[in-house]
């Protein structure tokens, strides 16, 4: 965990008076709704289809539990008892009232959280890895440069009113838990060959109406020179992005327009006049960052301690230790995750009841620590193995241990036209349809790792380009209608999926995914053969005729 | 527009004058870039200052050259949510060690100024009357900075290293 010191705790403090203030100047009509906009949304609040959406920051993931029950009681205090994580390690909660904003956001500053820059054209949350700090061949940890990154970020005075929104993700393993190609700047910590620690800096990618895999600009920028390196990224595209045409404001289309070797020319020759000023990062300065993170003083267990043999004979919880506890970096201990896709439920959310149990559960277990990954599910990221049986017990008890993570019903969602305003189509019925067809766990174990990824609109908030299986509502003459696309990926092998031909209609759509997965079932050529890769190897026609021969 | 100056609210002494309108004989003088390209020495010759109208799609590296001999450059935000001008500012102050008046121009709202005045700026035509009465509390609104800028604030990461350092030789 991460401490907040003084002075992060004065500036969460005095901005949460700036916005009070900005409210009563709103409510006042002191404020335009223009004006407000801007500033409003620079705090998270978004006005949406039935009410403000209000959407909070989980730098990197990392929550203590502390912090995940204050979450629930704004969500109890403020909304109506739940709250929905999405896939930028945010939570946001849908119907909150404009005056009660001021009194939520210094609820969650008390305990170090806040809503800065979780939307409006400026560097947003900066995203990491979920499993940072205990995935085992880890680099380093990554959140120490995220959260270096974090302060950076926040409130910067020259990038605050940038052409449009900004995403930066990170990761330190080599497999990538954090899609930082599909990112404006995308940043892989890794060794160089004299052993120093540096980054490997990607940038220009995204989703979206135009989404691109990010192009590396640099294959290594030491730790020190990260953030002035940023920032010559930065600078050339506030002054060069075009501002005339939001579709193109993005950070890729610079990219795109100019080419990578033209953008990064101008971007070094930027970097070159900054180098060794005041952004350049004292060796004293990260280890002062990284001495206020904390880690549990893990005790020494062995690698197969009794009750997880005993516990074994389940086959129910076997089956769900088999899908949701991953490995950890120290012996005896297991990252846990807690699946947030229920059978018939909407993807990422979770009731106030279900966050304070979490909660609970982590102190008892995870050393009052929990993460939030993009997949819209979450983790106890130290579980003692001995303890496995007992947490599967509880979450069990409290619907949160569905064991069906990564696999077809894992699926990512956006809110869609049941909340949002710039939606097209609806988004979680079809995620709950989905997982009702694919209920039977065996069947779903048989098929394997197998992502579905659903958007409501072109603007990718499912992120439905890099899902194994994408879904994009589309509307046509007043009715709803998805493209299906398959073969994407946003791990360290992303690329965008490919649309398999005409978009259905909503009530075939289900339809159609089953006709996908009974294709890829006769066609894959072992078990063993994840859906991606039978995609990749005989590409879309074999299933394109599959779907659209009958239809 | 209310003329924000040294926190507090000044009279414009610059005199606007429009592109082809003829120069008056003295006084000060606020000119747009082309004129200021077009034909520096006419106008850098008469007596009063000279002040340009920089706009915000422009490379401030065309402005350099004339920059000792300029009294004010006036940066422009044609709307709130256009932030060139930010960097322009930080370039010309923190780069280019320009250090006569640099003024925000435009859509300027109190909600700015903090980001202004790291910036580098400090003289703001501001839009509203009520922004500019609020300029001085406004721009007290925070205590901490994350980010090094040439305003001679010490930024966080630099205030803990001190803070540590005045600990530990307290003890």
């Amino acid at each position: 965990m991460y401490a907040y010191d003084e002075l992060d705790r004065t500036l969460i403090n005095e901005r949460v008076s700036e916005f009070r203030d900005q409210v009563k100047r709103r409510l006042s009509g002191e404020l335009t709704e223009d004006e407000f906009k801007m500033l409003r949304l620079q705090n998270g609040v978004y006005l949406q289809l039935h009410a403000y959406m209000f959407r909070v920051a989980i730098p990197y993931g990392t929550l203590s539990s502390k912090q995940l029950r204050r979450l629930a009681h704004v969500g109890r205090r403020y909304d109506r008892g739940y709250g929905h994580f999405t896939t930028r390690q945010n939570i946001q909660f849908n119907w909150i009232k404009l005056s009660d904003l001021p009194d939520a956001l210094a609820d969650l500053a008390d305990v170090g959280i806040h809503a800065m820059q979780t939307s409006g054209n400026n560097m947003r949350n900066v995203t990491s890895d979920q499993w940072a700090g205990v995935a085992p061949g880890e680099v380093e940890d990554p959140r120490i440069w995220s959260e270096i990154l974090r302060q950076h970020t926040t409130l910067h005075p020259e990038f605050s009113f940038l052409p449009r929104k900004f995403k930066i993700a990170i990761t330190a393993s080599e497999h990538d838990r954090a899609a930082i190609k599909v990112h404006d700047i995308g940043l892989r910590l890794h060794k160089n060959a004299d052993g120093e620690t540096g980054f490997e800096v990607l940038v220009g990618g995204g989703l979206g109406r135009t989404p691109f895999i990010g192009k590396t600009i640099k294959p290594f920028v030491l730790g020190r020179d990260i953030l002035s390196y940023v920032e010559a990224i930065l600078r050339v595209y506030n002054q060069y992005g075009r501002r005339d045409n939001i579709y193109k404001a993005r950070i890729k289309i610079l990219v795109h327009e100019l080419g990578i070797e033209k953008f990064s020319r101008e971007v070094d020759e930027e970097w070159k006049q900054m180098d060794g000023g005041g952004l350049t990062l004292d060796h004293s300065v990260v280890e002062e960052v990284r001495s206020r993170f904390s880690y549990p003083p893990y005790e020494k267990l062995p690698h197969m301690p009794d009750e997880l043999k005993q516990a074994a004979a389940d086959p129910l919880f076997e089956r769900w230790r088999k899908n949701s506890v991953a490995p950890h970096k120290v012996q005896g201990y297991s990252i846990v995750t807690l699946s947030l896709k229920p059978v018939g439920g909407p993807p990422g959310d979770a009731t106030a009841d279900q966050m304070d149990a979490v909660a609970d559960l982590a102190d008892k277990y995870s050393f009052g620590e929990i993460r939030v990954g993009h997949e819209q599910n979450l983790a106890l990221p130290h579980v003692a193995k001995r303890d496995l049986p007992k947490l599967w017990r509880a979450l069990d008890r409290l619907g949160l241990a569905t064991p069906n993570v990564n696999l077809v019903t894992d699926i990512i969602a956006c809110p869609g036209l049941d909340y949002c305003s710039l939606a097209n189509a609806r988004s979680i019925p079809i995620a709950q349809e989905l997982t009702r067809r694919f209920a039977n766990h065996d069947t779903a174990e048989m098929i394997g790792r197998l992502h579905i990824n659903i958007s409501g609109c072109i603007n990718a908030c499912g992120h439905h380009h890099v899902g194994h299986i994408g879904i994009l509502g589309v509307e046509k003459n007043g009715e709803e209608f998805y493209q299906i696309t398959i073969g994407g990926r946003a791990d360290e092998h992303a690329q965008m999926g490919e649309l398999i031909g005409p978009a259905v209609p909503y009530a075939e759509v289900a339809d159609v995914i089953e006709d996908i997965v009974e294709a890829y079932l006769a066609l894959r050529d072992r078990p063993g053969e994840l859906f991606v890769d039978t995609v990749k190897r005989l590409g879309v026609e074999p299933f394109k005729e599959r779907v659209y021969a009958t239809r | 527009m209310p003329l924000v100056k040294n926190a507090r609210i000044a009279t414009d002494l610059f005199v606007h004058v429009a592109d082809g309108a003829e120069l008056p004989g003295d006084g000060d003088v606020l000119v747009s870039a082309q004129r200021l390209l077009d034909d520096p020495e006419t106008l850098l010759k008469r007596p009063g200052k000279v002040g340009v109208v920089w706009p915000n799609n422009r490379a401030v590296d065309d402005l350099v050259p004339h920059l000792n001999r300029l009294a004010a450059v006036a940066l422009v935000f044609p709307s709130f949510r256009d932030g060139r001008a930010y960097s322009q500012a930080r370039l010309l102050r923190e780069r280019h060690g320009y250090d006569g008046e640099l003024r925000a121009t435009g859509q300027v709202l109190r909600d700015q100024f903090v980001f202004m005045v790291r910036a580098g700026f400090d003289a703001f035509d501001v839009k509203k009357d009520a922004d500019a009465d609020a300029f001085a509390e406004t721009v007290k609104r925070y205590s901490v900075f994350y980010q090094p800028t040439g305003d001679g604030r010490v930024a966080a990461f630099n205030r803990r290293m001190q803070l540590r350092h005045s600990e530990s030789a307290g003890q």
